[in-house]
């Protein structure tokens, strides 16, 4: 190539997508070196596919990590306790080989109180850290990050699961640190000292996001307010007080004076007398998650219709077809729902939220792009409607929610509903299947998802070849996260090679015998291939035996040394096999 | 009784049919049981079918199911918020209220956090005691009604039923009094 390197690197420097980088490096050798060494940021999809060791070789440069860990079937605990997902062999080499890294990006991950530590003080120019969905650490970890990071630009520990000793951490950040932009400590349940919030808000003059925890009063989020009313996105403590006017007024007021807010969070216990308050914000309004808000229909829809801009809304189910139906006239440039059952194990319905209410939304919102919708009932006419109305859904998770729910109306399975969501919706990039659902809804799949990325499959399908169809037909599958389906060997067995394209496959409650797992290991030396059973005794089981929880994916890193005893890679040397 | 059921239940061994109750003198009715236990409704044809009119078993929901692993699919975190929430809900202190009325010998005892308006209670009330009560309007008074609600709120004082917004209501009501309306009148005149 002609170009010198400045001059590469410089075009490079505008190219930030991974895969767009990825592809760049596999250009000629030349691009291969320039890009490795101009590689600021890093995505891991999965910390086992490569090593930090590797990691670091190839990219010596790197400012931004992120890594995501454990499967997402962990978030509803159908992966053990002890899985793995340690952030610890990568600290440990990113603190000696990255001493200017400035972002830390976790999913899924276990972190210790030591590894917070760690980074705080290794990184002197260290500026964010995203702790999504992780676990293993404490107060104490956080009180580290506190004191020693004095660039911190951003702290989020959004839905991490932290083992909470007091709230006196937050007082651990030091008056100089004046650089934070974000803090998001809603997962937390500690509270924090009042005065040491208000001071570090105060002096935090790019505060742009600002998640509270429930335990911060509503009495005094007014005085909060006042310090910052730079804030974009916020995210109330407990919303409901006595009823006084003067706290009523002053928050009302505070509100009023927050003219960059365009997104609102939080809302636990909310006590709608209260709610009035942030009319004068909802104009402005692009996101609002009331998906903890234990409000009925006429107070939340009060709220949405004063929110014209509204983008992206999270909801319990309280706010029934009704609000959805006013959500559908009032919020034209709708891209995101995402709906919650506040009620999920009673077997009737204890709202009036049915089918309709996200047909309505189909119908009435044309920007609709991504949708997360738990009910009790569907129909495949409603299904094809809500297909033919948006064909433009990228993103599509329904979840029915008893199990093998079939259409309500024809008491048909599902199939001809999903299928037509996958034949319109040309760019769906995510699907979660519900409801009774037989071999011919995957052939559907297989033939017309073919921008389908991931997919989660739950009770569902009659035989392998539902797998099959799926494996064989989804072009673009990176994920598949499969629970309780007649899949076997057969469909896993004539696909393995489509299992070295994705990311990662997961199967509990299925059914696939260990020694399909044997033999799938030996021919594809490039896979883990992980078989869980907290039964223990896997050695002594005979081959033809079902597996409980099977994990594969690629790596480049070999198996891993990590696991507890229930989980073993199964082996890819036959000559030791017995 | 479905032996099945894994879910928590207070009432597990008390066969309601051979249960003592006090009822009003000259109630040949049945009163509506309102079974509430912490995250699940019994259906009330498992207790005791013979206590139990048809038309009111529409007013009961079925059981919780069996939970499976994982499913639905809600994250712990968000389950974990609902329930505390709901737990407060169905067992908050405070809720199962004294309710007397004048000229009957017995008591009865009602659970505030069934109702969700003054409306709802209204209703509750008038079936429990198969009367007429009126709420206090300054316009109408007590709609010709024979009966006014009043409640003990934590201060101790008698106040009338309905001035307030509900949730305040139900969290300061200690207890409640269904007072003859010529006597309750005296209240409204202080308002």
């Amino acid at each position: 190539m002609g170009f010198p390197e400045e001059v590469l690197e410089h075009v490079f420097s505008f190219i930030t997508s991974h895969t767009d980088r990825n592809v760049v490096s596999l250009v000629c050798k030349s691009w291969y070196e320039i890009e490795r060494w101009c590689r600021r940021r890093i995505f891991v999809g999965n910390c086992y596919a490569v090593s930090p060791a590797m990691m670091i070789r190839r990219f010596p440069e790197v400012r931004s990590v992120e890594l995501k860990g454990k499967p997402h079937f962990a978030d509803f605990n159908l992966v053990p306790d002890g899985w793995g997902g340690y952030f610890y062999p990568w600290i440990c080499e990113m603190a000696r080989a990255y001493p200017w890294l400035e972002e830390i990006k976790l999913k899924r991950m276990v972190v210790t109180d030591d590894n917070l530590e760690l980074i705080s003080k290794s990184f002197k120019n260290f500026k964010v850290l995203v702790l999504s969905s992780c676990e293993g650490f404490s107060t104490h970890g956080l009180a580290a990050i506190a004191a020693n990071c004095r660039n911190l630009r951003e702290l989020d520990l959004r839905e991490s699961e932290v083992e909470d000793l007091s709230g006196h951490w937050l007082s651990h950040f030091p008056d100089s640190c004046t650089s934070l932009q974000s803090l998001n400590m809603s997962c937390l349940s500690s509270e924090v000292s009042f005065s040491a919030l208000q001071r570090l808000i105060a002096r935090s003059p790019n505060l742009k996001t600002l998640r509270l925890n429930r335990a911060v009063p509503l009495e005094k989020l007014s005085t909060l307010l006042r310090r910052a009313p730079q804030l974009v996105e916020l995210g109330t403590g407990a919303y409901s007080a006595e009823i006084r006017p003067d706290v009523y007024a002053n928050l009302t007021e505070a509100f009023s004076r927050c003219k960059e807010v365009k997104g609102l969070s939080g809302f636990w216990d909310v006590l709608p007398s209260y709610l009035p308050a942030i009319y004068s914000v909802c104009s402005r309004l692009t996101s609002l998650n009331l998906s903890y808000a234990t409000i009925q229909s006429p107070d939340v829809t009060k709220i949405i219709t004063q929110c014209p801009n509204l983008q992206s809304l999270s909801v319990l189910d309280y706010i029934e077809d009704t609000g959805l139906n006013a959500l559908s006239l009032s919020c034209k440039d709708l891209r995101e729902l995402r709906v919650f059952p506040s009620d999920p194990f009673v077997a009737n319905a204890n709202v009036s939220l049915t089918e309709q209410g996200l047909v309505a939304v189909s119908e009435g919102c044309s920007k609709l792009q991504s949708v997360l919708y738990f009910c009790r009932q569907m129909s495949n006419s409603a299904l094809t409607t809500i297909a033919k109305n948006r064909p433009n859904l990228t993103c599509f998770r329904l979840c029915i929610l008893e199990p093998r729910a079939p259409d309500y109306l024809t008491f048909e399975p599902l199939d001809v509903g999903f299928g037509a969501i996958v034949e319109h919706c040309k760019q769906l990039q995510r699907l979660s299947l519900s409801g009774l659902l037989t071999d011919r809804v995957f052939e559907y799949i297989g033939k017309w998802a073919k921008k389908l990325e991931m997919l989660s499959i739950a009770f569902a399908g009659d035989s392998d070849l539902g797998l099959h169809h799926v494996l064989s037909g989804c072009d673009s599958l990176r994920k598949l996260e499969i629970r309780d389906c007649p899949f076997g060997d057969k469909a896993l067995l004539a696909n393995v090679s489509k299992l070295e394209t994705m990311r990662s496959l997961w199967m509990s409650s299925c059914s696939v015998s260990l020694g399909a797992c044997k033999r799938l290991s030996q021919k594809m030396p490039r896979l883990n291939v992980e078989v869980i059973d907290e039964q223990g005794d896997l050695d002594s089981r005979p081959d033809n035996c079902h597996v409980e929880k099977l994990y594969i994916y690629r790596t480049v890193a070999g198996p891993r040394f990590d696991m507890p005893s229930f989980i073993r890679t199964m082996d890819q040397n036959p000559t030791y096999r017995s | 009784m479905d032996q099945k059921r894994s879910t928590l239940n207070l009432f597990d061994n008390i066969d309601l049919a051979t249960e003592l109750r006090l009822g009003l003198p000259g109630t040949d009715d049945q009163p509506e049981i309102k079974i509430s236990i912490s995250g699940n409704k019994r259906s009330s044809s498992e207790i005791g079918s013979s206590t139990c009119k048809d038309e009111e078993e529409s007013s009961f929901s079925p059981p919780a199911k069996e939970q499976v692993v994982g499913w639905p699919p809600v994250r712990s975190y968000r389950k974990n918020i609902l329930q505390v929430k709901k737990t407060e809900l169905e067992t908050g202190s405070g809720m199962y209220v004294k309710v007397s009325m004048d000229g009957a010998p017995y008591l009865r005892k009602l659970d505030l956090k069934m109702y969700k308006s003054y409306e709802e209670l209204m209703k509750g009330l008038q079936e429990m005691f198969k009367c007429i009560i009126g709420l206090y309007s300054e316009r109408e008074g007590y709609n010709g009604s024979q009966h006014a609600l009043t409640y003990e709120d934590k201060d101790g004082d008698w106040m009338l039923v309905g001035d307030v917004p509900w949730e305040m209501f139900i969290s300061s009501c200690k207890r409640l009094r269904i007072m003859k309306s010529c006597e309750a009148r005296g209240l409204g005149d202080f308002l």
